[in-house]
């Protein structure tokens, strides 16, 4: 280990921080763009009492989470209840390790002992990137399974089984998309399916062009994960109560909310990555600041649409959703992989 | 003599992490009197041998072991628990009487793989993996083992039609 080993990896640290930091200010921000947008979308205000046009609303409530009495309900598990949240908002976070943000490396303006700072745009570029996102995405589980059961409460139960229950069905449908794309880039790692999609059609071969009906199943799987509507059984509360989070007050309830919007933040920045040409656009490889601004773009219109159709759809009915994931999605999907790989046997071999 | 940081051994901490989580987490499982609490164990050890793929450089294997085990076999033994069981089930022995029986042969059974490992010289390379190895892979599976990775494929379907078979309520039976 020498020194540039080690300011490589102190870098590689502070970036990881500087990340992590950046995703919880982004669920801060999209919890207030959110209560804003539904408040249009129902012809109401929406917050505005605290602060301007009430953007500050969203640090009291933070307040208010924070220091809330701390209460631990006698019946509970008390390791496992404890453990639960962190579980469910780490991988949440950990998923967004390979997403490259930007094009090329940016070089830092000084130097630190003599030794200039290259920082790349990602924080570990793998060969599997497209597994690990699927394999992180299936340990977001435990968080939901372990506050269920931990919680020692009948509802909580419930609804823990019912929430892994979706997530776990609709990981097959959701990999099957990916395959599709990955299928015509060749390579799982996300930088190379990014340089594929600018390096044709003037850098617009965004795959969701080639693979519109694998982006769709994509999208819906991305709801159906991150727990939004219309697929937000877990938090039914005519039938649940709050389902695995019953249980739980303060912060611990404020992390498994955290972990809801970070995942649905980096499930979009997944799906601008793949299917929408990531960091790519006009003089983004020239100016590797731009690509970050490209991806911003591409990441908000996401989460808008996102939030339209929580405003738009009502909720469905579990049975219903099982349905539609076993019996619709994941024909459509395999349909899509086979006839994708059929098309590229015929045209390349 | 002064601190060197070029002397921290990384890769053998790494090691000794993951070992601990591996045998850590396999103590757990056979020991902890809540049967939930040994399939969290499980999950640990798990964790752990997915740690030592990383160190060996099998980027893909490291994540096929976190999804199937970690993310779908695990969580299947825990929903098992979870519908079987009562909520909490806790204090339950793990030991039934013929305990004291089984302890021979299993001592017997870990001194022959004791005596396996030590004996058998294990082919070690110093070369570092090459190419794309999830390639090599996807051309192994469907080249030169093509075969036995179908008949694999067969046994588990198998033996989930089987699972289900055996599982499913015997409608026609009750109505006869």
């Amino acid at each position: 280990m020498d020194l540039e080993f080690i300011i490589s990896l102190i870098v590689q640290i502070v970036m990881i921080g500087v990340i992590a930091v950046a995703l919880m200010t982004a669920f801060a921000a999209m919890v207030m763009v959110e209560r804003k947008l539904l408040g249009r979308f129902t012809l109401r205000y929406g917050p505005n009492r605290v602060g301007k046009y009430g953007s500050l609303q969203i640090i009291a409530d933070m307040f208010k989470l924070f220091f809330k009495e701390e209460v631990i309900p006698g019946h509970v598990e008390r390791t496992v209840y404890l453990m639960a949240p962190g579980l469910a908002l780490v991988p949440a976070l950990m998923a967004f390790a390979v997403v490259p943000i930007a094009g090329a490396p940016f070089t830092l303006p000084f130097q630190i002992m003599g030794t200039p700072i290259t920082i790349n745009p990602w924080i570990a570029n793998v060969n599997v990137g497209v597994l690990y996102i699927l394999a992180i995405g299936s340990l977001g589980t435990y968080g939901v399974i372990l506050g269920g059961w931990s919680s020692n409460n009948k509802y909580s139960l419930l609804g823990g089984l019912r929430t892994s229950a979706q997530m776990l069905s609709y990981e097959l449908p959701m990999g099957l998309a990916m395959l599709s794309a990955i299928l015509i880039v060749g390579s799982m790692q996300l930088t190379n399916i990014v340089e594929f999609q600018a390096s044709y059609l003037g850098g617009f071969f965004w795959l969701i062009l080639v693979q519109p009906v694998a982006f769709i199943v994509f999208y819906i799987c991305a709801l159906a994960e991150a727990g939004r509507s219309p697929f937000d059984l877990p938090e039914t509360e005519n039938e649940l109560i709050a389902g695995f989070s019953t249980e739980y007050g303060g912060m611990k309830f404020g992390l498994f909310f955290a972990a809801e919007y970070v995942h649905m933040i980096v499930v979009s920045f997944i799906m601008a990555t793949v299917f929408l040409g990531g960091w790519s656009g006009p003089f983004a490889q020239q100016a590797p600041f731009l690509g970050i601004g490209y991806l911003l773009i591409k990441v908000a219109f996401i989460l808008f649409t996102m939030i339209w159709v929580r405003a738009s759809i009502p909720r469905v009915r579990f049975d219903k959703l099982m349905k539609f994931c076993w019996k619709f999605l994941l024909p459509v999907s395999i349909a899509n992989a086979a006839a994708t790989a059929l098309v590229l046997a015929v045209l390349f071999f | 003599m002064p601190f060197d940081p070029s002397q921290i051994p990384i890769v053998q901490i790494v090691f000794f992490v993951m070992t601990a989580c591996a045998i850590g987490g396999a103590i757990g499982v056979v020991s902890s009197p809540n049967l939930f609490h040994s399939a969290l164990y499980l999950v640990l050890s798990l964790f752990g041998v997915a740690g030592y793929y990383v160190l060996l450089s099998a980027g893909f294997l490291a994540v096929v072991q976190l999804m199937v085990y970690v993310g779908a076999i695990a969580i299947l033994i825990l929903f098992a628990i979870m519908f079987a069981r009562r909520l909490m089930g806790q204090g339950e022995n793990q030991n039934n009487q013929q305990w004291w029986l089984s302890l021979p042969i299993v001592m017997i059974l870990f001194a022959v793989l004791v005596g396996v490992v030590n004996t058998v010289s294990w082919p070690v390379s110093g070369a570092e993996p090459t190419g794309d190895t999830v390639m090599e892979l996807g051309h192994a599976f469907l080249g030169s083992y093509l075969i036995p990775f179908e008949v694999v494929s067969i046994l588990l379907s198998v033996a989930l039609i089987g699972g289900i078979f055996l599982a499913r309520e015997k409608v026609e039976a009750e109505e006869a």
